[in-house]
């Protein structure tokens, strides 16, 4: 088997691939509770990679879809006693109706000016909520988002104690969430965002309603960052208010880019590459920033396609 | 019922304090090849753009099949069934050229739908190959579009405008920046398309046109200089006047 067969074979089963390295990556991992984060990022890149990678429109904004995720889950618990799981479902529907509202005002302009739009409406979310502090906490954060133990039926996970408990119980969230986002992307849908990236003008002339189908994937976008956030809300137990915070909305853009925008591994792995960094790096020296900030024009100046996206492509041209 | 498949009334279009067009009155003729001529800089393309729906128009009305659909948005067009192709090249240029095709068929049928896998739309799949066949790319099927010859993505674009089952097609200088042997090819399936559905045709090349079309529209400075068939626009002095003092073509 050559190595294009390979890429080919890996792309078709894609979802089982994932899910294969998803369970023994946290062996992998230097520790239980940086693999959660894995998960809960990358998932959160894989939903800004649905309009971002697959449709070309760059969303500076999708903090709020986070944050509003992890709120909502996290108030619906600490305030209204609601169950954790439907609780989950809350701060996702949440998160989508913010996308809803928030698309609906940016999808009329385009390019820089909609990085800007969504950037100044997710300010606004992040005013909203900080000046709602009875229920949010303020700058505090919302802390006591706590869930001890899940009944499984047949056992009980601990998963205050048993970190590896906890990253399994997201794991199966994120799994779903995966295999609903490939098939959505190997949909017709999927083949509109494409025509879309490649040409509006075109796709606009066959008769595609190009905003309603930006407005559609924004929305679906949000949903997606809506449940990384719910489970973040989850794995912390707290809401900082910087998960509302515009670095909040880079960490998205700066994770696509890294693992390769528009690929389907790409956001897990640039997830993945950005925190191990992280956490190598800020035990070495306090100048983190200086580092991410040097591998990111490394990464813009010569690898454009991010991790994932180079290797398909140096793949495809042996 | 008339027999004009589509007309504009009084269409006036302006950049700006620029006109580039004026008080424009025209129609086409149901079923036939009808081709909109005039020199650079005349406002055929603003024409074109107003009667494929990317502009709507300052003033004036735009009547298809009878109906006033001045302002329908230009994703509405394809769906009424008038389809173009652009005078620049405008394709999904990393996709291959089946896969064109194949959204172009999409647009029509599945929009919004979520989850059936792609590798189940063979039935579309067929029917843009058809479509590639027609235009003679029936060997460029998993090409991508951007590596396409020039002449060859004209026609992809063509097989594109196609893929809508339109009863109005629209060309906007589909010969532009063609080798002559591209541009007879060209010519040739312009013909076999207007045997079976109503073609508008926006050229300046007078000559190119004069053998192909039923009916002309000559455009000058954004006004109808002339309207008629083939042999009367030949032999109309204002039209000899405009083409030959602004030189060869
Ligand atoms: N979008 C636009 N904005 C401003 N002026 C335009 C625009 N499009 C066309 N024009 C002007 O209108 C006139 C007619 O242009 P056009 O319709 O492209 O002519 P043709 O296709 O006959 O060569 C030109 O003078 C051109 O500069
Ligand atoms: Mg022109």
């Amino acid at each position: 088997m050559n190595m294009s067969n390979l890429t080919g074979t890996i792309t078709k089963n894609r979802v089982l691939v994932v899910f294969a390295f998803l369970l023994i990556f946290p062996f992998l991992a230097p520790y239980e509770a940086l693999a959660t984060d894995v998960l809960i990022y990358g998932l959160y890149a894989l939903g800004l990679n649905l309009v971002f990678g697959y449709m070309g429109v760059l969303s500076f904004g999708h903090a709020a879809f986070f944050g509003v995720g992890a709120y909502g889950t996290g108030i619906a618990m600490v305030h209204f006693g609601v169950h954790w799981v439907p609780s989950i479902f809350i701060g996702i529907l949440m998160a989508g109706l913010t996308a809803m509202i928030m698309g609906a005002m940016a999808i009329r302009t385009k390019g820089i000016y909609f990085a800007m739009v969504t950037l100044a409406l997710a300010q606004c979310v992040y005013y909203i909520v900080y000046h709602m502090g009875e229920l949010s906490g303020g700058e505090d954060g919302l802390t006591g988002v706590s869930l001890k133990t899940v009944d499984l039926g047949f056992t009980t996970l601990n998963i205050i104690r048993e970190p590896l408990s906890k990253y399994y119980l997201v794991l199966g969230f994120v799994m779903v969430a995966i295999f609903i986002f490939s098939r959505i992307i190997n949909s017709p849908f999927g083949s509109v965002l494409e025509a879309i990236r490649e040409n509006e003008n075109r796709a606009q002339a066959c008769g595609y309603d190009v905003k309603l189908t930006k407005w559609v994937a924004f929305s679906i976008s949000g949903l997606f960052c809506g449940l990384a956030g719910a489970l973040s809300a989850i794995h912390l137990s707290v809401v900082p208010i910087e998960s509302l915070h515009y670095h909040q909305s880079g960490l998205a853009v700066m994770m696509a880019l890294l693992g390769g925008m528009g690929t389907f591994f790409g956001p897990f792995i640039g997830a993945m590459a950005f925190l191990m960094l992280e956490d190598i790096i800020t035990t070495m020296t306090s100048h983190w920033q200086l580092f991410l900030g040097a591998i990111f024009m490394i990464f813009v100046l010569f690898f454009p396609r991010g991790i994932w996206g180079s290797i398909l492509h140096w793949i495809s041209r042996r | 019922m008339n027999d004009d498949i589509i007309r504009t009334e009084n269409v006036t279009m302006r950049f700006g304090g620029f006109t580039a067009l004026n008080d424009v009155t025209a129609s086409f003729p149901n079923g036939q090849l009808t081709a909109i001529i005039g020199p650079n800089g005349a406002g055929k393309s603003t024409y074109f753009n107003v009667l494929s729906g990317a502009f709507p128009p300052s003033e004036g009305r735009l009547i298809f099949e009878g109906k006033d659909i001045t302002g329908t948005p230009q994703h509405k067009f394809a769906r009424l069934g008038i389809a173009k192709s652009f005078q620049i090249t405008n394709v999904f240029p990393e996709l291959s050229a089946l896969e064109n095709v194949r959204i172009a068929i999409q647009a029509l049928e599945k929009r919004f739908d979520f989850w059936t896998p792609r590798g189940q739309l063979t039935d579309m799949e067929h029917r843009a190959a058809d479509f590639l066949d027609l235009v003679g790319l029936h060997t460029h099927k998993l090409k991508q579009a951007s590596n396409l010859a020039h002449g060859e993505q004209r026609a992809l674009e063509i097989a594109l405008a196609l893929a809508c089952q339109p009863r109005l097609l629209l060309l906007d200088e589909p010969t532009a920046g063609m080798s002559p042997e591209e541009t007879m090819t060209m010519v040739d399936l312009i013909c076999e398309l207007a045997s079976d559905r109503t073609v508008i045709l926006v050229e300046h090349k007078m000559k190119l046109v004069m053998g192909i079309s039923q009916h002309l529209i000559v455009l000058h400075h954004g006004e109808v200089l002339a309207e008629g068939k083939p042999d009367d626009i030949r032999n109309n002095d204002e039209v000899r006047r405009v083409y030959l003092g602004q030189g060869k073509h």
